[in-house]
């Protein structure tokens, strides 16, 4: 068996029961990762049906207004979807068809993932089953319709806290009962081995584009590149190409939520410890008795206890820096880039563009940024609607 | 003659309870129905948050416990008060972050200070097993596997260096159970008999009657899961007649 861990962290803490599978899997994915086959088929549909290359995008106005570093967004949010998760999506989806897998189950905390699996299922011909926290299905009643449509079930989860981490919970119980003939398609670079190295293989196109794109324009490597955190599948896409460059700074930006002080966040590198959930080993937010702490964040896609084990990784050694913004810098965020270049970005990237409002004016005028663009605001504009204090509802 | 290997004499009967649910005494007073009902083995969950391998009756049940705030030491003195009055054979199940957070040398100590002779870790496989085990081996206390009846060749590694005894997760739901199941289930006992004497029982949720003859024989012996975490959670602290019903019947049964 190959190496499961970055470091002391990852690994394959899973009930026995789903072990055969994930071994099934990660032999599946060797097969397959190199396979021309399989990795043509998979760049026509990133091509032609997502919309990749994505671009990337000089924001002038932004970087004349903060008046230090050259600002570039790398636009996961114009791809198919609306943000980076179909990249990933896309990736396991024709995995599970080359397997032979009939039906695909998936988590989903405000339903971005779960309606790029739908997207995918339809695509493909295979049935799809998505596994949301009761509440979230309340709270995003529109993207539980949008799945719907796309011909998936929707399955709301009543256990524990009813949000994602118990979603992840349900979708592990379906998968032990049904793992003949169901793949489960992780939404993050986060669980047992394989899925955080399959994940951020599938997401590592973002930063192998932006590589070249910003050598072609700018004829150097940046200075920093940055992307928001929950779990962490666009931070590790969009670092991963940018790891061997020493001089390029990684800068991970979690949700700090009301403030890391009052406990209501999610900023898990700053605040968690190191323990053992979800199959992995990595920081999590927990108790002193090591239960699972509930987690808070503006942005649903954020929300979550834990982060990937790679990103802990790059933490203990200091190859990549993690930060927080709270909610409240976010918001500002989301409506400076609307107004400044006429983009609204997700409440998510938005924590990485409000962490790039504060750094980028102190540096030099040729320094150049690339932040992540993760995804599109429109998801978004009714909850900040009603966070300003407007009644509007979808 | 360690206290699991002793109940092994006979088919054993493993009960299953969460740890302070509803509240720490009427634990206390659960296991000592079972006792006095003839249990063999109790099974006692230390809370988890996020227990992915038990259904939605036994989280639900850890998520009343972790309410009224039970931690591991909690469970500890529980352990500590019920050694006074019986030495039946006692095992945890709890996942690996409470240990892990508690300090895997203190945890496995402290287990063998009050002779809890095995520990049930369903998050942790096989493949993750050395981490922990080097504490429980340094203590005295077995890490109990679980084993799937598929597929064969893992069962047989897995199976191999087993200490305690197995537990066999059973492959079908009773009480309709399928012939080829039943087969297959043989053919797995039958690997696991070839690579080891280890004790092996047979896990079910609510054992039917013919739950019970199968267990009985093909196996050392049974375990009953959430039927007990169910008889509490329609009782509550009013549960000790039931549960002690409930158990003399399986034991007489086997």
């Amino acid at each position: 068996m190959s190496n499961t861990k970055f470091g002391i962290y990852g690994g394959q803490y899973v009930p026995e029961i789903l072990m055969s599978e994930i071994i099934n899997l990660e032999k599946s994915y060797n097969k397959y990762k190199d396979d021309p086959k399989f990795t043509s088929e998979l760049e026509f549909l990133l091509n032609s049906y997502a919309g990749r290359p994505s671009m990337l995008y000089f924001a002038k106005k932004m970087t004349e207004n903060l008046g230090g570093a050259k600002v570039y967004l790398k636009r996961e949010d114009l791809n198919h979807t609306g943000s980076h998760k179909i990249n990933n999506v896309l990736g396991q989806a024709l995995l599970a068809k080359y397997m032979g897998k009939k039906r695909l189950i998936a988590e989903t905390g405000a339903g971005q993932h779960g309606v790029a699996t739908a997207t995918a299922a339809a695509l493909l011909g295979l049935e799809c089953e998505i596994f949301m926290g009761k509440e979230d299905t309340e709270r995003q009643a529109l993207n539980v319709y949008r799945m719907e449509l796309l011909g998936a079930k929707v399955h709301p989860v009543v256990s524990g806290t009813m949000t994602l981490k118990d979603a992840v919970n349900e979708a592990m119980r379906e998968w032990a009962r049904s793992s003949k003939d169901t793949f489960y398609l992780l939404g993050s670079v986060m669980g047992p081995h394989p899925y955080p190295t399959m994940v951020r293989d599938f997401q590592s196109v973002i930063s192998k584009e932006a590589r070249k794109q910003i050598l072609d324009i700018e004829g150097k490597l940046p200075n920093v590149v940055m992307a928001c955190i929950g779990g962490g599948s666009n931070a590790i896409g969009m670092f991963y190409n940018f790891i061997n460059d020493p001089d390029v700074n990684l800068i991970g930006v979690e949700a700090a939520g009301l403030g890391v002080e009052t406990g209501k966040h999610a900023a898990t590198m700053t605040c968690g410890r190191l323990g053992v959930f979800h199959g992995m080993k990595s920081i999590f937010c927990q108790d002193e008795n090591g239960q699972i702490s509930p987690v808070y964040s503006i942005s649903a896609g954020l929300d979550y206890p834990g982060v990937g084990p790679e990103h802990a990784w790059l933490n203990s050694i200091g190859r990549a820096q993690y930060v927080s913004a709270t909610d409240e810098q976010a918001v500002e965020a989301f409506e400076y880039l609307s107004r400044v270049e006429g983009i609204i970005p997700a409440i998510e990237s938005s924590h990485a563009l409000a962490y790039a409002l504060k750094i980028v004016p102190k540096m030099r005028k040729d320094d150049v940024v690339i932040i992540c663009l993760s995804g599109r605001g429109d998801k978004d504009v009714a909850a900040i609607a009603r966070y300003k204090g407007e009644k509007l509802y979808e | 003659m360690s206290k699991l290997s002793e109940a092994f004499r006979n088919k054993t009967l493993t009960a299953f309870l969460t740890a302070g649910d509803p509240d720490i005494n009427s634990t206390e007073d659960f296991v000592m129905q079972m006792v006095r009902a003839g249990v063999d083995i109790v099974e006692i969950s230390i809370p988890f948050s996020d227990p992915i391998a038990e259904n939605e009756v036994v989280q639900a049940s850890t998520l009343r416990a972790l309410k009224v705030g039970i931690t591991i030491d909690n469970v500890f003195e529980l352990v500590e008060s019920l050694r006074k009055k019986t030495d039946v054979a006692i095992v945890f199940l709890t996942y690996l972050n409470p240990i892990f957070n508690y300090g895997y040398e203190l945890f496995f100590q402290k287990c063998n200070k009050l002779g809890v002779e095995g520990v049930i870790i369903p998050d942790l496989p096989y493949e993750e097993k050395e981490e922990v085990q080097t504490f429980a081996q340094k203590y005295g206390v077995d890490v109990i596997c679980i084993l799937t009846v598929e597929p064969k060749e893992r069962v047989r590694k897995i199976a191999c260096c087993a200490g305690g005894f197995i537990y066999l997760i059973s492959p079908f739901n009773s009480p309709t159970s399928k012939q080829e199941d039943l087969q297959n289930l043989k053919e797995t006992i039958k690997e696991i008999k070839k690579v080891t004497n280890t004790p092996l029982v047979l896990g079910f949720g609510t054992p039917s009657s013919n739950d019970i003859k199968i267990a009985k024989e093909l196996s050392q012996g049974l375990v009953v899961g959430s039927k007990i975490v169910r008889i509490i959670a329609q009782y509550g602290k009013n549960a000790s007649e039931k549960i002690y019903e409930y158990v003399k019947t399986l034991k007489d049964a086997l």
